[in-house]
């Protein structure tokens, strides 16, 4: 099995035209990272109104979580039954797949990223406001920055998800790596499969990476717990009150 | 100044946290809000900067209504310091301290270059400057926090609990620090505190409020030690008032004895000859004062070293006050309490009865005087 997966996997034939898996991977990478783009775009917007404002905590609590059971392959077909008659043909497939990785990545970035807001220490945007933050403000320079942790693994678990539902895709006809399981199981051919399987890990995983990068730079240190590993050594403060007995140090506090 | 008139805070639910308080809040001056938990003195606080929207009377900056300017643009120019910081963790300490220049235009390098004047204001390295808040010590967050409320040098600073959060050692050098900085800043301070040491300590003026949202008396720390206005309020200050009112009355002019002394690293026998009643006073190199020997325990040494020597007494300062001075004759093993000047070097000792006669004749001054 290893042996004609291996095979299959190093034969050329595979590595060009439309149904190569150069090809097979761009599509599904295509349609992933323009799926995880609107859905961060809606996402992001919506946790963070609703964290800001408190306004609409049934949509993260209730809605997105609904949506979060919908069965996917189900939910597309119905989706394409609609639109398909709706629109013209190539749109008429490609939208509803692209809805479909949309709707479920939408749940899990839009409540990680009002748990990111929720969790901004309440003594932290009290100032904020205190120094005379517009509530904009408070949202762009704390409340946004603050919940960038949070928002990062909920745009990494939908990544995730949308890289393996989009295998999908290939059953309306749109391609991707679901190809090569499609096609491999109509012929019966299991080193094909396992080559769809094995490329669609790969691409999540690299992807995963990808994001963490990004994560690792965009998010300040002074959130990382990088930054609060540095040496803590704290210069004693310059007590001169006269006494004999010695004054205890001034002990960092554990983070909050 | 601030004044506070006829202010009323009732809260969506019911609660009145604020009733019908009147308030002068001197310009230049610190105003203690004090009382226990749930009297309604954060509430306070926070109208003056409309952070609560008051719903009776009026509060007055400079003679203007509060509630005609917008609160972004009013809370701009009052600085604002909270129990636990609130430092942004995202940002670095210069950055957090940078902020409301920032918010009020500066270029980035005039805001950072502030900040680190700031820093060093308050008794902050400028290697921690690029340090982030978790890197902190508590008392260490707290000192930015200060910093960052007079970002932009405000006249007014509102200070809620800013101490609390600290160990009692870290709290007491930070008190003393805020008042040093007050002698040269001299804002126009509103400090909120639920320890009526504290209040009496920073206080030029304290207002005890009751539960209820009750201001139950405005005074100068002196004053309400020595004429509570009512039940509450005596009880609210305490019982060892008589003896935490000295802390009023200035030590100089105390009679000072010349105290025998040596230094550390002295010869045994030389210190036990200087000893009077068993006991010497050790000083280091620049004269100031490191503990009492108790010269029986020279057993074996042939020098005085640090470690025999008798830690527990105070140290009092003659510019201090006379509780200071009470306090280092009652707690010195020897009944000789250790007096120092402003750098801590030795000046000679005073016994508690000196101590009573200056505290006897200290009350015969002020009977005269009034
Ligand atoms: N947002 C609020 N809603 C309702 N009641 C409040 C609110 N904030 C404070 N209170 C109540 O008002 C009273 C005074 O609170 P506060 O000003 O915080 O007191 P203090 O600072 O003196 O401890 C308390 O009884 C408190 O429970
Ligand atoms: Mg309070």
């Amino acid at each position: 099995m290893i042996g004609e997966f291996l095979q299959w996997f190093t034969d050329p034939v595979h590595w060009t035209g439309q149904d190569g898996i150069p090809n097979r991977l761009l599509e599904h990478l295509g349609y992933s990272v323009l799926a995880l783009v609107i859905a961060a775009a809606i996402g992001i917007a919506l946790g963070l109104y609703v964290g800001h404002t408190g306004k609409g905590t049934f949509m993260v609590a209730g809605f997105a979580n609904a949506l979060r059971a919908l069965p996917s392959l189900g939910l597309l077909f119905l989706v394409t039954l609609v639109l398909l008659d709706a629109l013209p043909n190539t749109l008429g497939q490609f939208l509803p797949a692209l809805l479909v990785l949309v709707i479920l990545a939408v749940p899990p970035i839009l409540t990680s990223t009002y748990a990111g807001v929720q969790n901004v220490d309440p003594a932290a945007r009290d100032a904020a406001y205190g120094m005379g933050m517009t509530g904009r403000e408070v949202l762009v320079k704390v409340e946004a920055p603050c919940a960038l942790p949070l928002v990062f693994s909920g745009l990494r678990s939908a990544m995730l998800q949308i890289v393996s539902t989009a295998t999908l895709a290939a059953w309306v006809g749109l391609g991707g790596l679901g190809r090569l399981l499609q096609d491999g199981q109509s012929v019966q051919d299991y080193p094909q499969m396992l080559a769809g399987a094995v490329l669609v890990a790969l691409l999540a995983l690299v992807m995963e990476a990808l994001l963490a990068g990004v994560q690792r730079f965009s998010v300040p240190r002074g959130l990382t717990g990088r930054g609060a590993r540095r040496a803590r050594a704290t210069t004693a403060s310059e007590v001169t009150k006269p006494t004999f007995s010695t004054e205890p140090e001034d002990e960092p506090v554990a983070a909050r | 100044m601030i004044e506070f008139d006829a202010v009323t805070k009732r809260y969506p639910d019911g609660t009145v946290a604020v009733d019908s308080v009147d308030l002068h809040v001197p310009s230049g001056k610190i105003t203690v809000l004090v009382g226990p938990s749930g009297c309604g003195k954060t509430t306070s606080l926070r109208m003056i900067n409309r952070m609560v929207e008051p719903t009776g009377g009026r509060i007055l900056i400079d003679g203007t209504d509060t509630n005609t300017s917008d609160p972004a643009t009013l809370r701009r120019g009052i600085g604002y310091v909270i129990q636990h910081a609130g430092l942004f963790p995202h940002r670095t300490v210069v950055d957090n301290v940078a902020t409301v220049p920032i918010l009020l235009g500066w270029r980035r390098k005039k805001a950072r270059q502030r900040a680190m004047e700031l820093l060093e204001l308050v008794g902050l390295p400028p290697e921690l400057s690029d340090r982030y808040p978790s890197q902190l010590s508590g008392g260490q967050q707290q000192r930015v926090g200060v910093a960052r409320a007079l970002g932009a040098d405000p006249p007014i600073m509102l200070m809620d609990e800013p101490f609390s959060a600290v160990d009692p050692v870290v709290r007491e050098s930070l008190q003393d620090e805020f008042l040093r900085l007050q002698q040269d800043l001299g804002k126009t301070i509103v400090f909120v505190t639920h320890d009526i040491d504290e209040a009496i300590k920073l206080g030029d003026q304290v207002a005890v409020f009751q539960a209820g949202g009750h201001l139950a008396q405005v005074a100068t720390p002196p004053d309400l030690l020595a004429d509570p206005a009512d039940d509450f309020v005596a009880g609210f200050v305490g019982k060892d008032r008589g003896y935490r009112a000295l802390s009023f009355t200035p030590a100089d002019g105390l009679p000072l004895e010349k105290e025998p002394t040596v230094e550390v690293g002295a010869d045994a026998e030389v210190a036990r000859r200087t000893s009077v009643e068993g006991w010497v006073l050790v000083l280091d190199d620049a004269r100031r004062p490191q503990g009492w020997l108790d010269v029986s325990r020279l057993t074996g040494e042939d020098e005085v070293t640090p470690t025999v020597l008798h830690r527990g007494g105070t140290v009092a300062s003659a510019t201090g006050s006379l509780r200071g001075a009470l306090d280092a004759a009652l707690s010195s093993p020897t009944g000789r309490g250790v007096i120092v000047d402003d750098i801590g070097a030795l000046l000679g000792t005073v016994r508690p009865a000196q101590v009573l006669v200056q505290i006897e004749n200290a009350a015969a001054e002020a009977e005269a005087r009034h």
